[in-house]
């Protein structure tokens, strides 16, 4: 049996969670603990280790996806996370334009830590006041070249679209790789 | 106890606020990853401070203060080089040269700039020796330490906020392909356009901090007015491939086509669900 991983990421409260539950067959192994900060009690919970999701392809192939804790002071976690991973989500809240620095910078750390091929899911793009995603494209410093996609991560037609971005992508370097 | 530690774990700002409160005498050295500094205090206030091997001399002091011209800081290293700092600033200031004032604030401003690189430090090796006192023949002075404090926090506060966003200098800088983007009608102080003249993807910052003579933070603070103003972008420098460890590579495994054949089957998948 051949396991293959892929990581959700982005600042806290951004929707990984969701996103995971969202697409996986099994119910998401969380690790959601009662948030205890009040500057952070935007929700009740947040996830402290990892969140896990399963999507079985066939007999041999497994695909997990990994959720990391969204606060910067688990960031210890998201370098053993990334190890191994296929490519990455980096999620970002469109309605909270104060996290985009963060987000950018998350998404600086996992290129450091493993150069794969990556997407970011403007999420929560059903709010009214969800940035345009050209203007968060602006904000978070993306190349254009860089894939970033509208995303409700409630929505599992719109993750799967996402993740199938992420796997074009995968794709598209391995083709580059090979000319 | 002793008084020792790493910055990683007691910042600059907790230490000097407990040196300020306990109203400490002594010496903090501090060991950082390229640079010692040492601080003396007098009962809680800031007396001197010097970085490793650095020339602070008072000669040298006054010269970059702008109280003594090239021409005379070359003669006083000539002929007073064997002079004591408190025989030179008498002579200086009983010649006219200079006042005691001006000998006063030039080096409370070098003792502040020491200990404002002080608080750049993130990580690095501390103690405080309380038998230590600054040489006999150098100048000591007395400032609070309440407004070095807050205004080294808030430095602290900005080298985090530059981290965060560039946190690896490892990377290059390239200019963006934006149209209308010229820089010739752009207001650049010298540092920056030092710094522009060096950027070239094949140049990581760390190379163009080394070239332009910069420091972590001032090549961090450069990089970033470019960043935001949309000239540069962050790119891995060419020619330097990412280190790749083994159990980081996912489809490692089997050839091309074979790693093709999984992605295409996990596609098939997801399309599916």
């Amino acid at each position: 049996m051949q396991t293959v991983k892929m990581v959700v990421t982005g600042p806290f409260n951004a929707g990984k969670t969701e996103f995971i539950r969202s697409v996986s067959e099994i119910d998401v192994v969380s690790t959601e603990r009662k948030i205890s900060s009040v500057a952070e009690r935007v929700k009740e919970t947040t996830t402290v280790a990892m969140d896990f999701g399963r999507i079985t392809v066939d007999d041999d192939l497994v695909l997990y996806l990994f959720g990391t804790p969204g606060q910067k002071r688990f960031d210890f976690m998201w370098e053993i996370l990334s190890e191994g991973m296929l490519g990455f989500v980096v999620m970002v809240d469109s309605t909270r334009p104060e996290t985009f620095r963060e987000a950018r910078s998350i998404l600086e750390t996992f290129r450091a830590y493993a150069p794969t091929p990556y997407v970011v899911a403007a999420n929560k793009q059903d709010k009214d006041d969800a940035w345009d995603s050209e203007d968060m494209r602006i904000a978070l410093r993306l190349d254009s070249n860089v894939k970033l996609l509208p995303c409700v991560a409630i929505d599992k037609e719109n993750v799967k679209s996402v993740l199938l971005e992420l796997l074009y992508s995968i794709l598209a370097e391995m083709d580059l790789g090979e000319a | 106890m002793a008084l020792k530690g790493n910055l990683r774990d007691f910042t600059v700002s907790q230490l000097l606020n407990l040196i300020n409160l306990a109203q400490k005498t002594g010496t903090l050295i501090v060991d950082g990853q390229n640079v010692a500094i040492q601080v003396a205090f007098r009962e809680g206030k800031l007396a001197y401070a010097r970085v490793g091997e650095e020339d602070n001399s008072l000669a040298t002091i006054l010269y970059r203060a702008k109280k003594l011209s090239a021409a005379q800081h070359k003669i006083i290293r000539e002929r007073a080089g064997h002079m004591s700092d408190k025989e030179l600033g008498l002579l200086l200031i009983n010649a006219n040269y200079i006042s005691q004032q001006d000998i006063l604030v030039s080096l409370q401003n070098h003792f502040i700039a020491v200990l404002n690189r002080l608080f750049t430090l993130v990580e690095g090796l501390f103690r405080f020796e309380s038998d230590l006192l600054p040489p006999g023949d150098k100048i000591t002075v007395r400032i609070n330490l309440e407004n070095i404090i807050i205004e080294g926090t808030r430095r602290m506060r900005e080298v985090e906020q530059l981290q965060d966003e560039i946190p690896s200098l490892d990377m290059a800088l390239k200019f963006t392909d934006r149209p209308g983007a010229n820089l010739r009608n752009l207001n650049l102080s010298v540092e920056e356009w030092r710094v522009v003249s060096y950027i070239n993807p094949k140049n990581s910052m760390r190379q163009i901090a080394r070239a332009t003579k910069l420091n972590d933070v001032e090549i961090r603070r450069i990089a970033y007015s470019l960043l935001q103003a949309g000239l540069v972008d962050i790119v891995r420098p060419e020619g330097v491939r990412p280190v790749q460890l083994p159990s980081r590579q996912a489809v490692q495994k089997g050839t091309p086509e074979e790693q093709k054949s999984l992605i295409n089957r996990l596609i098939s998948r997801i399309r599916s669900l």
